[in-house]
């Protein structure tokens, strides 16, 4: 069944945008080429940070495994192209954890050779799932649509509850942002095999690929994939064109119609959700065994001089993705790592291209910042929240940095799609007051966890000492007893030996 | 025969007093000991002693029953004073002494450690490890950042470090 289908539940709210996204779709993917220097840091997905196995003057090989995974939630990292370690060190990134975090620093050799793929993983209908996980936990496959948790634990989290269905995430609600777009139009045999793997994974019968409607070619595509692939058990779900459609919960709730709990996760009514890329990526990795090191990425915005979609190594940095499109245009004048509605501004064209990049876009005037003005209670923020919160209390309560009223305000449900920002007729920056707030609010639970951790242990000391104490008393008690029924005896053995002495004598 | 009813009534009347605040007075105790809990839950836990009292519970206690002032605890800062304040009906006080900034954890220059476990017998939440003449380390996640364990090191192998 190839035909898209229109039955959706609701989503509250959401604006439409404009789109800005013709600019970047006009011609194919292009190929970026093996740059100079590799700059891969490693920590490029949401969890610990990865753990360094080669030395620097290594040389190393395209796919061979770099930074490997410690900790419960990680993704490895692979070497983007063949070269020689030259530093381990800080480096400018674009990550929203600071400015600057340890990197693989990689001159390459420019002959890109690729390291020997030994197994043959194509056949992984053989597998148990159990093995099929652990092989994508190897691949460094984290989601690709821009919160980059690593896949496979999001997959072994799945797999303790009850999925019903799988959705692959190609709706690319925010402006500018065509990756997934390209992706889906020249690579719908990889998306359409991932998902397959990931319906084997996970015991999973049914798969939505939602899809907005703006983007008719791409589902074209996907169509005739289907129709060749023949697998009935997945389907095209068209969704409607309103940002923030893509957003996880709200896409759940539009091709389901299940609302995600407050604190849960899509797993809780049954879904999991997956962006296309990610499942290209995980078929690139369990069919042709390439681990993630490359990815679609879009660059563009009316400071460059050639928008377009690239295929670009992981670890290449912005810079040169820019100047592989044209460079800057004179009137340049704002570098932002995403989109605008979700991104991060720069200062830097240094920082590297990461798992989570999933948009370069340079911008030609930095939006005017207006004065922030008095809250005028109009509610329009309340109408357009996705989340159907109530941004104008919340904002009262983040000001008054009431904890409990922010809870009961459902802060921590805020996806930061900044909506309410947009329509705030007083400029008021609703969603950064929110970010902060929701930092702050996390940072306390953390120290409140901490003190409670430390309470617990100092009270076990105590008793620890206590029970010492009263073990040594007691030692000491029956040592005492001991000497006290003895030594009436000993004084009587010593009485009779002086008496004999005594006699003796 | 009028009389004999009020007596009796009022006998009555006082019996049932009687018991209902005895039985009162032994299962609802007093709050004393509850409230030591709610203002050692405000603490944060560092179990420092910077208040003159080994522990937070300790010092929770003298604030509930000897009336000790409210504004001994650094690490807690300014917040745990208002909270402690409007928990129990005082007035806030500045801190006695500031806080240092950030979360601080010690930090053992292990190629100086001798093994001679003052540190560890210091530490009031068993963050210290290492045996008898043997290398010391800290736990790092379980450090409260007390200092108590800086001083009693006889070969100063031990300094504060900041986190943030």
């Amino acid at each position: 069944m190839s035909a898209p289908t229109y039955d959706l539940g609701k989503l509250h709210g959401g604006l439409r945008l404009q789109a800005h996204k013709q600019m970047s779709t006009a011609e194919p993917i292009r190929q970026v080429p093996v740059p100079e220097q590799l700059i891969l840091p490693l920590a490029q997905h949401a969890g610990d940070p990865a753990q360094p196995v080669v030395r620097i003057g290594e040389h190393v090989l395209k796919g061979q495994l770099i930074a490997e995974c410690e900790g419960s939630l990680c993704a490895p990292v692979h070497a983007s192209s063949s070269g020689t370690i030259v530093a381990i060190e800080p480096w400018p990134v674009s990550t929203r954890h600071g400015d600057s975090a340890p990197c693989i620093v990689i001159n390459c050799d420019g002959k890109d050779t690729a390291i020997g793929a030994d197994e043959n993983c194509a056949a992984y209908d053989n597998l148990v799932p159990e093995d099929l996980l652990g092989n994508i936990l190897l691949g460094g496959i984290a989601g690709l649509g821009g919160a980059v948790f690593p896949t496979a634990q999001k997959l072994m989290q799945a797999t303790t509850c009850d999925i019903e269905y799988l959705i692959l995430n190609g709706v690319e609600c925010e402006p500018y942002i065509s990756c997934d777009d390209a992706l889906m139009r020249e690579y719908g045999r990889e998306v359409i095999g991932g998902a397959q793997i990931l319906m084997h994974a996970l015991h999973v019968g049914v798969c939505y690929i939602a899809v907005e409607s703006d983007k008719p070619v791409a589902i074209q595509h996907l169509g005739e994939v289907l129709a060749e692939i023949d697998d009935e058990r997945i389907a095209i779900k068209m969704v409607p064109t309103i940002y923030p459609s893509g957003g996880e919960d709200q896409l759940v709730q539009l091709v389901t119609n299940r609302e995600v709990p407050s604190g849960g996760l899509p797993s809780d009514v049954g879904c999991l959700v997956q962006n296309v890329g990610t499942a290209a990526a995980i078929y690139n990795w369990i069919i042709k065994h390439q681990p993630l090191i490359s990815r679609v990425t879009t660059i563009t915005g009316d400071g460059v001089a050639t928008p377009m979609n690239v295929e670009a190594r992981l670890g290449t940095t912005v810079g040169d993705i820019v100047r592989f499109a044209g460079g800057y245009t004179e009137n340049a004048e704002q570098l932002i790592i995403g989109g605008p509605m979700t991104g991060k501004s720069v200062t830097s064209d240094r920082v590297p291209l990461v798992k989570g990049t999933n948009c370069i876009l340079v911008l030609s005037q930095t939006p005017s910042v207006r004065p922030e003005m008095p809250c005028i209670r109009c509610g329009d923020c309340a109408a357009v929240c996705p989340v159907q919160l109530l941004p104008q209390q919340l904002f009262w309560n983040t000001c008054a940095n009431d904890e409990k009223k922010m809870r009961s305000y459902g802060l921590i449900d805020c996806i930061e799609c900044g909506c309410c920002d947009l329509v705030c007729p007083s400029h008021i920056p609703l969603t950064a007051s929110f970010r902060t707030a929701k930092a702050r609010i996390r940072e306390q639970a953390d120290e409140k966890a901490r003190a409670e951790r430390a309470r617990h242990r100092f009270e076990a000391r105590n008793d620890r000492l206590e029970r010492d104490q009263q073990l040594r008393e007691e030692e000491l008690a029956r040592q005492k007893e001991t000497a006290r029924q003895a030594a009436p005896d000993a004084i009587a053995e010593i009485l009779k030996r002086k008496q004999d002495a005594a006699d003796e004598d | 025969m009028d009389m004999w009813t009020a007596v009796i009534t009022i006998s009555l009347i006082a019996l049932l007093a009687g018991i209902a605040l005895s039985y009162a007075s032994r299962s609802l105790t007093s709050d004393s000991n509850k409230l030591v809990e709610q203002v050692n839950e405000l603490l944060p836990q560092t179990q420092c002693a910077q208040c003159g009292y080994p522990g937070c519970r300790p010092y929770a206690a003298a604030i509930v029953e000897s009336d000790v002032a409210i504004n001994l605890c650094p690490p807690g800062g300014d917040n745990t004073v208002q909270r402690i304040a409007s928990l129990l009906g005082k007035d806030t006080l500045p801190l006695a002494e500031q806080p240092r900034p950030g979360r601080i954890v010690a930090v053992v220059d292990e190629a100086l450690c001798i093994g001679c476990t003052h540190c560890r017998s210091a530490c009031p939440v068993d963050a210290i490890i290492g045996a008898q003449q043997l290398m010391h380390t800290i736990i790092e996640t379980e450090c409260t950042g007390c200092e108590l364990c800086v001083a009693p090191c006889p070969v100063d192998c031990i300094s504060m470090r900041s986190l943030s």
